[in-house]
């Protein structure tokens, strides 16, 4: 034995990360000296400002590092071979931080819960006893939920940019575990949100075991937890295979869950219409994008010289989960349900990106790849479901949000403004022209076209066709229903929302018009480093 | 040059946010002047186009910018005759449906408050929808890139959606959404040939969506008539031909006439306007694999739609289904793959457009006053308003292609095309003028003539604005009945290089045949 060797680490390259840990740990430190009136603003700055530090950081040093390099080579493997420093992570990171501060800003509103944030005020108060009454009367509420949100954010960006096994399996847990917590925590409803949470959090915990398993196996194959050691091995070895397969199944179905394909969808409906609306917001973008980005890491560089053992797999996944999206979507009641079933067929409809898988000599510079398509598309849909959620949670009633839909009827009536951003926003997750919908679904039809997957973009195109029937229905229901009763109202939130769904929608709208620039920055930077 | 075409589009689009943000109190008269007033100059904007177009020039007033360069998307437009046609069509009826509908954004009263319920929204967002509507239709006349083209087409919908669901009758929320879906349809089928046609042009290098890109591709037999079967569906859908045409006679009846004029006068001809330009531009190949099949579905059509209007007791349904018939005869112009044919399928978009307009709004009339759309409600009407009564007569005739008004030189040149093609085919058609004969006179017989019923009675003539807004289509009608010509030297070039795309040379003379049938 040599004796301990420092591991080098390129701090300067990982500085956003290592800034959105930095501010979670403070964040707890807060929590345990400074006094209870104060907390909340001291919070929100350190998270805020972590995440825009880290925003700068990836914009400034990481992207300029990056920028002079030509295509595909513009990439550092970091921190002793465990993460990779590329053009799909900077960008993912670049996103996830935009997207984390719009979550921030939803979790950080109260205006709309008379003054206090919208979780619970004291968690372990049981629901419905004297000291929930307490916690309530008293004003309390909990703070951690800010440093959570930031360790949940970096367990999102280490996560695609992980580049061995295990540092992907670290990643994974420690994104999941604050989300779990935060499931739990919603100041209404406290029944159905730590059901919501108890249930996210078994079948995580059976999707960490897949995970787990499959990198053992895996690593029976190749030797090594690295994946360009893991591709090297798909390329050269000729036993084993059977091992790899499992290793890739296994894998492929933590992943799964992660991004909520069929037929691991099933935790979906529960958890988005169980946790606090702003966690489902956070949780439904910020998710998808680090699964995806993570998703498209180790099958296209771990496992890509296998690809045609793994792509047929995904061609059935991907088929099915959009139409599981989108006919269980039509039988809805429940807005937030709704939004979750269309969540699962937007993941099927990404998944229709990632068939578009192709070698790397076929993959010409001037057209649409899919790593390209994949990422658009989660930008886009990144932003107008954050701007959803953040909407949804300004219908309410007497007894907080309202989410039956039944309620939302003659909301065009009640407010035109709102009901008229939703719709805007309905139309673009269903794909119509003008919104940044449409040009998403274009690029992944596209890359996927472009890949020989033909058929499923054929099925993907009368998916489509099911899945407009439901958001126009909902439009139908707002604008041209009237209203049952006392119907609903639109509270009037503070600047904080107003922020998230007004960027939402104006980049829905931008990225609908002029999508040029942001699809030739993805071309240019789409490219993973090996 | 100016971008003459970004301005006609943009023109009615910033008057119609205008019209949507300026403020102005609730029944005021403004909104609908100034929506007039931004509809006229659109008109004026497009006499001064046309006049400047120049009939042997090919696609003039060409745009052309990167719009997506990753996908080879282009913000391109440019008219040829066939483009041009149908834009100054739009703009054409703009103003006159706008002035017919001068009330119909509001809460109707009197006899025909039971037609109607109470409008979703003022009369400001009718006019406002009217106007987006008239600039996107210029837009997907003039878009020369298939992304544009599309982004266009999809967008129509919408305003379409909302003039429907927001102003129509008792059922209406059920035939917007129907009329929306089968759309939709049509064009997420379409979406998936416009994304083969991207597979297609990639691989022969960098990717263009240009449509004069698309048109020199070389796609092999199979995937090009994959992706005709795209492009056509949505066109056949959007026309409407049997068998899915359902969706438009449910529209027409609960759609003010302002809107069904909109819709199936300028929307429909999209389809037609489609086939020609995408079908046939960019898969000659399959577009002539195709043909049977399509004059098949054509002939049923013409019959078919022709068959049921003379069994509707619907005003508004019935001029749907005579369209249904007239679309199978323009449809069947196209694809006989003649000069003769197209010219007259050509000529019959515009003229189709004009008698189908002044049907719509004279019935439309007809139906307010009564507060009913039923024909067996009317009898005698002619007696107590002989303008409205004469009025309807011309539409009625110009519909059924009476000589010296304007559908009869298309529907003549279109059936001399069919003759070309097969004598069989000319002889199936032919009954369709027989049938329309039928179904136009015999609802005027049964509204117009006999003795005045009870309701009909109360009927008022027509006031000096309807007169007015009906005006000049009546003038056009008559006049290009007699002098098609200014239509035909515009169309004839671009019909030709249509035809010498698809492989067929422009022998015939088709001017020739045009003059000689007014002779």
């Amino acid at each position: 034995m040599n004796g301990f060797t420092a591991p080098s680490i390129e701090y300067a390259l990982l500085a956003p990360f290592l800034i959105v840990v930095g501010a979670a740990v403070l964040g707890v430190l807060v929590e345990a000296v400074a006094p209870r009136r104060s907390r909340y603003w001291i919070q929100f700055l350190i998270a805020i400002l972590g995440l825009a530090a880290a925003l700068v950081s990836t914009l400034t040093t990481v992207a300029g590092r990056l920028g002079d390099q030509p295509k595909g080579t513009g990439g550092v493997i970091a921190a002793m071979g465990a993460l990779a420093i590329d053009g799909p992570t900077v960008f993912t990171w670049g996103l996830l931080l935009i997207l984390g501060i719009l979550g921030l800003l939803l979790f950080a509103e109260r205006g709309l819960e008379g003054g206090v944030t919208s979780f619970a005020g004291q968690a372990s108060a049981l629901p419905g006893t004297e000291a929930e009454r307490l916690a309530s009367a008293q004003g309390l509420e909990h703070t951690e939920t800010f440093p959570l949100l930031m360790t949940a954010v970096s367990g999102m960006m280490l996560f695609p940019a992980a580049n061995d096994l295990l540092t992907l399996f670290v990643a994974l847990e420690v994104f999941s575990l604050p989300l779990y917590l935060l499931c739990g925590l919603a100041r209404r409803r406290r029944l159905l949100s730590q059901e919501a949470a108890l249930k996210y959090f078994l079948l995580g915990a059976f999707a960490s075991a897949f995970l787990v398993y499959g990198i053992a196996l895996t690593y029976g194959y190749a030797g090594s937890m690295g994946y360009a050691q893991i591709a090297e091995a798909v390329g050269s070895r000729t036993s084993g295979h059977g091992l790899l397969l499992a290793g890739i199944g296994l894998i492929a179905v933590s992943m799964l869950f992660k991004i909520g394909a069929a037929p691991f969808h099933a935790w979906t409906p529960d958890v988005y219409q169980g946790a606090p609306t702003a966690v489902t917001g956070f949780m439904a973008s910020l998710t998808k994008v680090a699964a995806f980005g993570a998703l498209l890491r180790i099958f296209y560089v771990a496992f890509g010289g296998a690809r045609w053992d793994w792509l047929p797999l995904f061609y059935v996944i991907a088929i099915l989960t959009m139409v599981v999206g989108s006919v269980l979507a039509l039988s809805q009641s429940d807005i937030k349900r709704l939004l979750a079933y269309s969540s699962i067929a937007h993941a099927g409809f990404l998944l229709v990106g990632f068939l578009g898988a192709r070698s790397l000599a076929a993959s010409g510079t001037n057209d649409v790849n899919a790593v390209q398509a994949v990422l658009f598309y989660l930008v886009t849909y990144g932003f107008m479901t954050m701007a959803a959620f953040a909407i949804v949670t300004l219908v309410r009633d007497s007894s907080g949000e309202t989410t039956a839909l039944s309620s939302w009827a003659g909301l065009g009536k009640e407010s035109p403004v709102v009901a008229g951003l939703f719709a805007f926003l309905l139309l673009a997750m269903a794909g119509i022209p003008l919104t940044s919908g449409f040009m998403g679904k274009l690029a992944v039809f596209t890359a996927a076209y472009r890949g020989g997957a033909g058929f499923a973009v054929v099925a993907a195109v009368l998916v489509s066709a099911v899945a407009a029937v439901f958001y126009i229905r909902l439009i139908v229901l707002m604008f041209f229903t009237e209203r049952t009763g006392d119907g609903p109202s639109v509270a009037t939130p503070s600047w904080m929302t107003t922020t998230v769904i007004a960027v939402g929608t104006a980049m829905t709208l931008i990225l609908g018009l002029v999508p040029g620039p942001l699809l030739e920055m993805l071309g240019r930077v789409a490219a993973f480093i090996r | 040059m100016a971008p003459w075409l970004t301005i006609l589009i943009l023109v009615p689009l910033v008057g119609a946010v205008a019209l949507a943000l300026l403020p102005g109190k609730p029944g005021s008269g403004l909104p609908r002047q100034f929506a007039l007033g931004v509809s006229l100059l659109t008109l004026v904007l497009t006499i001064v186009v046309a006049a400047g177009f120049d009939a042997g020039g090919g696609f003039q007033y060409v745009e052309d910018h990167t719009w997506i360069r990753s996908f080879g998307a282009h913000y391109a437009l440019g008219v040829d005759g066939i483009g041009l046609s149908l834009v100054v069509l739009t703009a054409l009826l703009a103003p006159v449906v706008m002035l017919a509908s001068w009330n119909d954004g509001d809460a109707l009263t009197g006899a025909a408050a039971g037609l109607r319920p109470e409008p979703r929204w003022s009369s400001r967002a009718f006019f406002a929808w009217m106007l987006a509507l008239e600039g996107l239709a210029i837009g997907v006349f003039a878009a020369t890139d298939l992304v544009l083209f599309y982004v266009f087409f999809e967008a129509t919908l919408i305003p379409i959606y909302f003039l429907v669901a927001g102003w129509g009758g008792h059922d209406r929320s059920r035939a917007a959404l129907k009329f929306l879906i089968y759309s939709l349809v049509g064009g997420l089928i379409m979406l998936a040939s416009v994304v083969g046609l991207y597979v297609q042009s990639a691989k022969a290098g960098p990717p263009s969506y240009l449509i004069s890109d698309l048109a020199n591709l070389d796609i092999s037999t199979n995937a090009g008539r994959w992706l005709f079967a795209g492009f056509f569906i949505a066109f056949a859908i959007k026309a409407p031909m049997f068998p899915v045409h359902t969706w438009l006679p449910d529209t027409t009846e609960q759609a003010t006439p302002g809107t069904s004029v909109l819709l199936v006068s300028i929307l429909d001809k999209i389809g037609t306007f489609g086939m020609i330009r995408f079908c046939l531009g960019i898969f000659p190949e399959a577009s002539t694999w195709a043909t049977p099949f399509v004059i098949v579905l054509a002939l049923i059509s013409i019959i078919y739609g022709a068959l049921v209007a003379i069994g509707q007791n619907n005003i508004s349904r019935l001029i749907a289904f005579t369209s249904v018939s007239h679309f199978g005869l323009i449809v069947l112009g196209i694809f006989v793959m003649n000069p003769q044919g197209q010219v007259g399928a050509n000529l019959y978009m515009f003229n189709h457009g004009l008698s189908t307009a002044a049907l719509f709004l004279v019935t439309g009339f007809l139906i307010t006053r009564r507060g009913s759309a039923l024909i067996s409600d009317f009898g005698g009407v002619e007696k107590v308003a002989p303008v409205l009564a004469g009025l309807l007569l011309v539409s009625g005739l110009s519909s059924l292609s009476l000589p010296g008004l304007s559908p009869f030189v298309s529907e003549f040149l279109v059936l001399v095309g069919a003759f070309k093609y097969s004598a069989w085919v000319a002889a199936l058609a032919v009954p369709a003028i027989v049938l329309a004969a039928l179904y136009i006179l015999l609802m005027y017989q049964r509204t117009m003539t006999g003795p005045l019923r009870e309701h009909s009675a109360s009927i008022t003539d027509l006031v000096p604005r309807e007169v007015l807004a009906i005006a000049p289509v009546m003038v056009l009608i008559v006049l290009l009945g007699f002098w098609p010509k200014p239509l035909t030297t515009v169309l004839n070039p671009a019909v030709d290089a249509t035809l010498s795309h698809v492989g067929v040379s422009p022998a015939a003379p088709a001017v020739d045949a045009t003059e000689g049938s007014q002779q």
